[in-house]
């Protein structure tokens, strides 16, 4: 009836596990069986009648999403996975460029979306007869951050999102993984889609579990595999010495600096501490083991299932893992004419390696989270007294970088203390806390380049 | 000015060296009120501020870490994290104030 698929569906290679029956994942509050959730459905009566359908994920449990994704992939024509903060506000743009009709939601259907078809997830799963089969290669589509207005969507195949995944790997004990990111977004994704397709289990966090509690979960489950960004780690290095004796440590999404790689390796001795290279639009490029920042120069030019350049100091990825293009017809180009991805990564190279110096553009990096610095001036500039502002990162040993802010007015401020006051509380009303800036500094004047626009480092 | 105006704790300060006590019960506080004052900033309810409290545990986040030793460093004029020759991350607040205090 229909083509072969590049790939099994999620729940048919859970099927064909031989190890399931003991494979779970672990919530903040509950467990999932993965045998329940392979032979039964969290989503009721509405579940197969959203095969063949664009689908949003809007569910506020990062534990319910998992497994939605489970029951929906090979299912769906379209996944689409909202990351815990996108705003209710983006919801019509989205629906009406990744032609949403449907919704699946676990605590109240969203705002918006009234006239599609909803389905709730409710824990536990149901055994099932009825469950709809796996006959199409579900497009999943992730949020990247952007500019401003409207979040960018990336479509990605499952076949794309698993191809960094190494085959399990015969009479190994089965991993126990977990990670300090959130599943909805590309670096948790990757974890979850491990320990699904490498017969393990996972330990999954949300954004209510404070850390401490989640490091405690994690100890006490003998979580084995664990990842996160050097933010999340340098967190993990300053909580006392529990007994959490992972046997695998990864960083991501973030300058891995040495001094970070080192505190791991007297932290976890014996294990190598490893950082990896991904982007939600080029997918997993590469991991450095050799327990140094940046990468080898061979890494460039080499080739393989992840082929990389530097093109005026900015890394390029042309790989099978990319993922297929942005989603909606007015959408940016993702790959140029030879197939390769712009990361907006700079790199420089030192003694034999490439060290990342910053992100094109002034984007910032805080903690494994992308700011742009237009989206908070347009915050700041609204405000009456401001003539122009200026965003920029500050180097931080913390979160790798923090946000911050020059402010040109219009004339003299008569209270500057209050002024700044009330800018950082407009951006607290419209930006989450990462994006608002730490400092707020006026200046008489901004410099402008050539082309009259703002001049902006390399953050 | 006569000079019984004048506090005993002023005459202390004149008398003592950069590095006295004195000076270092000065950072602790100014340490002390900064989480404090980040903490209300990011509307983040704080645990006791004793030497003990666990850093994880005090109720603060990365963020409000990194912003409290990005304000230190414009008021102190140093950050021990980026200058420290040894890599250290300090567990309880004891541990984050004496960091401090080592580097001044």
């Amino acid at each position: 009836m229909s083509a072969p698929l590049k790939r099994l569906s999620l729940r048919e290679t859970l099927r064909r596990s031989p190890g399931l029956a003991e494979r779970r994942l672990f919530g903040a509050g509950t467990s999932v069986g993965l045998a329940d959730i392979a032979g039964g459905t969290t989503l009721g009566e509405a579940g197969p009648m959203l095969a063949g359908r664009s689908v949003l994920l809007r569910v506020d449990d990062p534990l319910a999403a998992a497994i939605a994704l489970i029951e929906l992939d090979g299912v769906a024509r379209r996944i689409v996975l909202c990351p815990p903060d996108l705003a209710d506000e983006s919801l019509p743009g989205v629906i009406e460029t990744a032609y949403v009709n449907a919704v699946v939601y676990d605590k109240a259907p969203p705002p918006y979306a009234a006239d599609l078809l909803g389905a709730r997830v409710t824990l536990p799963a149901k055994a099932s007869d009825e469950l709809p089969e796996a006959s199409r290669d579900t497009e999943w589509v992730m949020f990247t951050s952007g500019t401003s207005g409207p979040p960018k969507m990336v479509a990605h195949s499952l076949a794309a999102l698993t191809g960094a995944i190494k085959p399990p790997v015969a009479g190994e004990a089965p991993p126990l993984w977990a990670t300090f990111y959130d599943v909805r977004r590309y670096g948790g994704l990757q974890i979850l889609l491990r320990a699904l397709l490498g017969e393990g289990s996972m330990a999954i966090t949300s954004p209510a579990e404070p850390m401490a509690a989640f490091m405690t979960r994690m100890t006490q489950l003998g979580v084995t595999h664990l990842t996160g960004t050097p933010s999340h780690w340098r967190r993990v290095l300053m909580t006392p010495d529990v007994a959490l004796a992972p046997s695998y440590v990864r960083l991501s999404g973030e300058i891995a600096d040495q001094a970070v790689l080192d505190a791991l390796a007297a932290r976890f001795p014996g294990i190598p501490v490893g950082h990896a290279y991904a982007l939600t639009e080029a997918g997993v490029g590469f991991e450095v083991n050799d327990g140094l920042a940046g990468f080898p120069a061979d890494y460039i030019g080499r080739s393989g299932a992840v082929e990389m350049r530097v093109v005026d100091g900015a890394l390029q990825l042309r790989s099978s893992r990319a993922a297929d293009g942005y989603v909606g017809e007015t959408a940016a180009a993702l790959k140029d004419d030879d197939g390769f991805v712009d990361t907006g990564d700079m790199v420089e190279l030192r003694g034999g390696r490439y060290h990342f110096v910053g992100r094109r553009g002034g984007i910032i990096n805080v903690g494994g989270l992308k700011v742009h610095p237009e989206e908070i001036e347009a915050v700041i500039n609204r405000h009456p007294a401001v003539r122009m502002s200026l965003v920029k990162g500050r180097r931080n040993p913390i979160t790798g970088a923090i946000v911050v802010a020059e402010v040109v007015l219009h004339g003299c401020a008569n209270d500057e203390a209050a002024l700044r006051a009330e800018i950082l509380a407009d951006c607290r009303q419209s930006l989450p806390a990462f994006k608002v800036p730490t400092s707020v500094k006026f200046t008489p004047a901004l410099a402008l380049n050539a082309n009259g626009k703002l001049e902006r480092a390399i953050a | 000015m006569t000079l019984s105006a004048a506090a005993p704790g002023d005459l202390a300060l004149l008398e003592q060296e950069p590095c006295a006590p004195g000076v270092k019960a000065d950072l602790k506080s100014a340490i002390l009120n900064k989480f404090r004052e980040v903490a209300s900033a990011q509307s983040k309810t704080i645990a006791p501020l004793t030497d003990d409290l666990v850093l994880l545990e005090s109720g603060l986040d990365s963020l409000c870490f990194a912003i409290i030793v990005a304000t230190l460093e414009d008021e102190l004029g140093y950050d021990p994290f980026t200058e420290a020759e040894d890599v250290f991350f300090p567990v309880t607040l004891g541990d984050f104030v004496r960091f401090y205090e080592r580097a001044a």
